[in-house]
């Protein structure tokens, strides 16, 4: 873990997307103590306020606070987040590995049935999904979550081949050590690594994915402060209250960034202990 | 030496598909193809070999790692492929493997403490006697009891390989396959770890099937010698014999060409022409006619029988 | 002293990383002969492959890589070369042969034009010549039908005929010098005989010079003219194959050489007791005082030099020596002790 932690240190930009991260997540939580306003409250006579010191980001045409509503809207963001990628990370672990450690037509027929679902559009499949479910935050997420399993499901099977094909998996085989066992004693606990680095690139994808699918009216009811909503009402007053939609598109970007490069250094430092442990 | 036969090897053959794609044409590697040997109680059988000689499928096909093609593996008398999965399970304390990479054989997760105690807890011992059993393994394979919570990266090589020789006496097996045991190690160590092998050997008595490329480190632990080339064994007899008085021209070759670490010693070299066959598409009749220095035409045709020629001492050769 | 290609003096290769420096060479002087064979024989870790890659100046590029001493080739100090000279050194009269011929030769080239790669870049030759050339080394290297092999991938050939190849490529210019690390370490015994041989019989026709990194002591038995033992860093012993093998002086030759199993003896073997030092965290004073069943107070504090020990050109860095020396005048049957373990 320290040296994990080591390695990760040495990445700057890893660590700018670590720091922007934890920011993300105290927003989330003390929302209520930061945020400068209630972030539902509106006010006529603030509408499509710019930028000023009373409202740092300006209002939108309802008079809320943009500012508030973004750090409102991290608590949406972190959840589909959280959620989503976690339904994918559970089915698409148990998928790849049962696949890949199965092997013959078990590998044949998972592998074919997540590759049906990966040549789909990202978008496209979630909409679909959504259309079949019905526009709600919890539908979103599992839209959202089925959409991300096949990456996650093409990963463990492919990090569980390998193991597999480890001597200690032969030398558990050879002791007379159950199936089940050896896939929860052996294999998931050495395959998770690229998982881990996966949850959080996936992460930023499934802010995206909310922000699309919230802007094309198929998340969460209007009045919610996500940043996806945020950004679709925006766009209609682009021309006289720009900051409507830049500053959620602002945070989106951000977030999105965070994710990646905290994911990068992660990946970077995973893999040089896993090579010293190999080698 | 024991007479008492352990294991019993009749026409084992295992053959694998490596045939990719649908439309390609049908591929077989026939990584074993034939053998016929006996294990005694007590001794320490060495199999040498090149690579893609077998050895190692060998092994593992006795190990029941890997599923036999034809033929029979019997183990104390009794057909191991007659046993139930569940069945199979149980009888596996008495024949345990000892794995070439100390490196890859030990799960990195794990603590030694686990790693050892494995097979017991697979086995059905309770806690109390499993930690007793590991101390006592600990103490055997000469790992200090108090690195018992460390990791394997935490160890070098040699002294890995000791944890690997430990969960492998775990169960107290009869029969234990050591494919390539040193081969990883340093010359300093791999001498340390032999001796640990030959001194286990003594104090419990169980077998080794031993297989090795290292020809030196063979004939020095083993009773009998089987030489393996391309899935079929060429010559088997007692280790001193085989090394003075060597058969079959592929032992012959194989035994010149290990250098040895003597300047003194005069190389009468058999250089081998040509390299070792791909073992999916092996020559017919004997498969060393094409770099066999004495081949016939007969050679080419026909596969010479596993005779026995001197008393013990089986060759596969027509020319002998 | 004239005909040395090669003379190495005071070598430090040492890795800055995160855990505090690795001194994987510390201090090595060594020379190379013209047309001789030099093994430079140790276990993992020794330093020996660093060694070859800090001459070769394959190391040394990065920041956390502190290469230091004198590396004179025909005079000259490869350390102060630019990475362009060293370019040109590299290949033409320096080349490599590594051990695993597998990633040597580039997949998505043949053969042959890997081989004619070589003048091209270094001799401004045309490409006509080149693959002449290119074929003509692959014949000298033995393998047969080398037409048609030239203009093959490296994956139409299998292990023995690749290192061949690989060979043939250090060849292609000429050099006075090819650095050999662990060239059949990855080859079967028979085929492991076939390059053995291969080396040998280039090194009596062309004359070129040989340093052999190697961790097996067959292998410099059958094919070495001088040897230099290293052990943590440093060369621990240094003479002809007849010094090291008959009259090993330092107490870890003679423990690597009785680690062997005797051909045709169930004597118990002797190994050499515990484990290589940490090369973190070096003992003070000589690297082997931990495993060396002669250990004396001497060897806990300082570290020992290179000496001559039982002739000029035999040399051991043993504080054994150092007593023999000292007391080389009423010396009596107490410097015999090492000899006693035989």
């Amino acid at each position: 873990m320290n040296e994990i932690w080591y390695q990760f240190k040495k990445n700057k930009i890893a660590l700018f997307g670590l720091g922007m991260t934890v920011m993300f997540i105290i927003f989330a939580i003390l929302a209520p103590l930061i945020a400068p306003y209630d972030p539902y409250e509106m006010s006529t006579s603030d509408s499509l306020a710019g930028p000023s010191l009373a409202h740092l980001m300006g209002t939108d045409q309802f008079g809320r606070d943009i500012l508030s509503r973004i750090i409102y809207g991290t608590r949406i963001s972190l959840q589909v987040g959280i959620i989503s990628v976690g339904i994918s990370l559970v089915l698409g672990t148990l998928i790849g590995l049962v696949a890949a450690y199965y092997g013959r037509w078990v590998d044949m027929v998972l592998s074919r049935f997540t590759d049906v679902l990966f040549s789909f559009p990202d978008i496209l499949l979630a909409l679909v999904i959504m259309a079949i479910l019905g526009p709600s935050l919890t539908n979103l997420m599992i839209a959202i979550g089925i959409v991300y399993t096949p990456i996650f499901a093409r990963i463990a099977r492919g990090a569980v081949l390998s193991i597999k094909s480890s001597l200690y998996i032969d030398a558990a085989k050879s002791m007379g050590v159950s199936n089940r066992k050896i896939m929860w004693k052996h294999i998931l606990p050495n395959s998770m690594a690229p998982l881990i680095v996966q949850v959080t690139l996936s992460f930023a994808f499934a802010i995206l994915a909310e922000a699309a699918l919230s802007f094309l009216g198929l998340g969460v009811s209007p009045d919610t402060p996500s940043w996806g909503i945020m950004l679709s009402e925006g766009k209609n007053w682009m021309e006289t209250a720009w900051w409507i939609a830049v500053f959620p598109g602002i945070a989106i970007t951000l977030a999105v960034f965070s994710f990646n490069v905290m994911g990068d250094g992660l990946r970077d430092a995973l893999d040089p202990k896993l090579k010293n442990e190999s080698s | 030496m024991a007479t008492e036969e352990l294991v019993k090897v009749k026409n084992l053959r295992k053959h694998f598909d490596v045939s990719n794609g649908l439309f390609r044409k049908k591929s077989i590697v026939k990584a074993v193809d034939g053998l016929d040997f006996t294990v005694y109680k007590g001794e320490t059988l060495g199999i040498v070999g090149e690579s893609g000689c077998g050895k190692s499928t060998t092994g593992r096909l006795l190990m029941q790692l890997l599923d036999k093609t034809e033929g029979t593996i019997e183990f104390d008398g009794e057909d191991m492929s007659a046993w139930s999965k569940k069945e199979l399970n149980k009888r596996r304390k008495d024949f345990q493997m000892i794995f070439q990479d100390p490196y890859a054989s030990l799960n990195p997760r794990m603590i030694v403490e686990e790693i050892i105690e494995e097979p017991m807890v697979a086995a059905g011992m309770d806690k109390q006697e499993r930690k007793e059993r590991v101390t006592k393994l600990l103490d055997d394979v000469g790992i200090p009891d108090d690195y018992r919570k460390r990791y394997p990266h935490e160890f070098s090589g040699g002294q890995r390989q000791r944890i690997g020789i430990a969960r492998a006496l775990a169960l107290k097996p009869k029969f234990i396959v050591a494919d390539e045991p040193v081969a990883a190690l340093d010359v300093s160590i791999q001498a340390q770890i032999i001796n640990l092998l030959v001194d286990l050997q003594e104090e419990y008595g169980f077998t080794y099937l031993f297989i090795a490329h290292d020809l030196s480190v063979v004939q020095y632990i083993s009773d009998r010698v089987g030489v393996m080339y391309l899935g079929k064994m060429v010559e088997m007899s007692e280790s001193d014999e085989l090394y003075e008085n060597p058969l079959h021209p592929y032992t012959q070759a194989l035994l010149s060409s290990v250098p040895v670490p003597d300047v003194h010693h005069n190389t009468d070299r058999v250089l081998l022409e040509g390299e070792i066959p791909s073992p999916d598409n092996p020559p017919s009749g004997c498969p060393f006619h094409p770099r066999c220095p004495i081949a016939k035409e007969h050679c080419k045709e026909t596969m010479p029988e596993f005779r026995e020629r001197n008393k013990g001492h089986y060759v596969a050769c027509h020319e002998v | 002293m004239a005909d040395n290609i090669l003379e190495v003096r005071d070598l430090k290769t040492h890795f800055h990383t995160n855990d505090g420096v690795v001194k994987a060479v510390d201090g090595v002087d060594l020379h190379v002969e013209k047309g001789e064979i030099l093994a430079i024989v140790g276990e993992s870790g020794c330093g020996k492959s660093v060694t070859s890659q800090s001459i070769m100046r394959l190391i040394g590029a990065k920041s956390s890589e502190k290469v230091s001493g004198e590396i004179l080739y025909h005079g000259e100090d490869l350390l102060s070369k630019t990475e362009k000279e060293m370019r040109q050194i590299r290949g033409k009269d320096m080349s490599m042969v590594f051990q695993d011929p597998m990633t040597s030769l580039n997949p998505a080239y043949k053969v042959g034009t890997q081989i004619a790669e070589m003048p091209i870049i270094h001799e401004k030759k045309d490409k006509k010549s080149s693959w002449k050339r290119a074929i003509d080394m692959l014949t000298k290297v033995g393998i047969p039908s080398p037409e048609k092999r030239a203009s093959q991938y490296p994956h139409q050939f299998s292990g023995g005929m690749r290192q061949r190849g690989v060979v043939a490529m250090s060849l292609a210019c000429d050099p006075d010098l090819i650095i050999a690390d662990e060239p059949t370490t990855a080859l079967d015994v028979t085929i492991q005989a076939q390059v053995l041989d291969l080396l040998r019989k280039l090194r009596d026709d062309t004359g070129t010079a040989i340093m052999m990194i190697t961790h097996d002591l067959g292998v410099v038995a059958e094919l070495c003219d001088r040897v230099a033992v290293m052990y943590a860093g440093k060369i621990v012993e240094e003479g002809t194959v007849a010094d090291i093998f008959d009259n090993p002086q330092h107490p870890y030759t003679q423990g690597l050489i009785h680690s062997l199993p005797k051909p045709g003896s169930r004597e118990r073997l002797k190994p050499i007791e515990g484990q290589p030092p940490n090369l973190h965290n070096l003992p003070e004073g000589c690297r082997f005082q931990d495993r060396c069943p002669f250990v004396m107070d001497v060897c806990r504090e300082k570290q020992p030099e290179l000496v001559p020990a039982d002739k000029q050109d035999h040399q051991a860095a043993c504080w054994l020596m150092g007593e023999e020396e000292n007391d080389g005048d009423g010396r009596t049957g107490e410097s015999e002790e090492p000899e006693k373990t035989f």
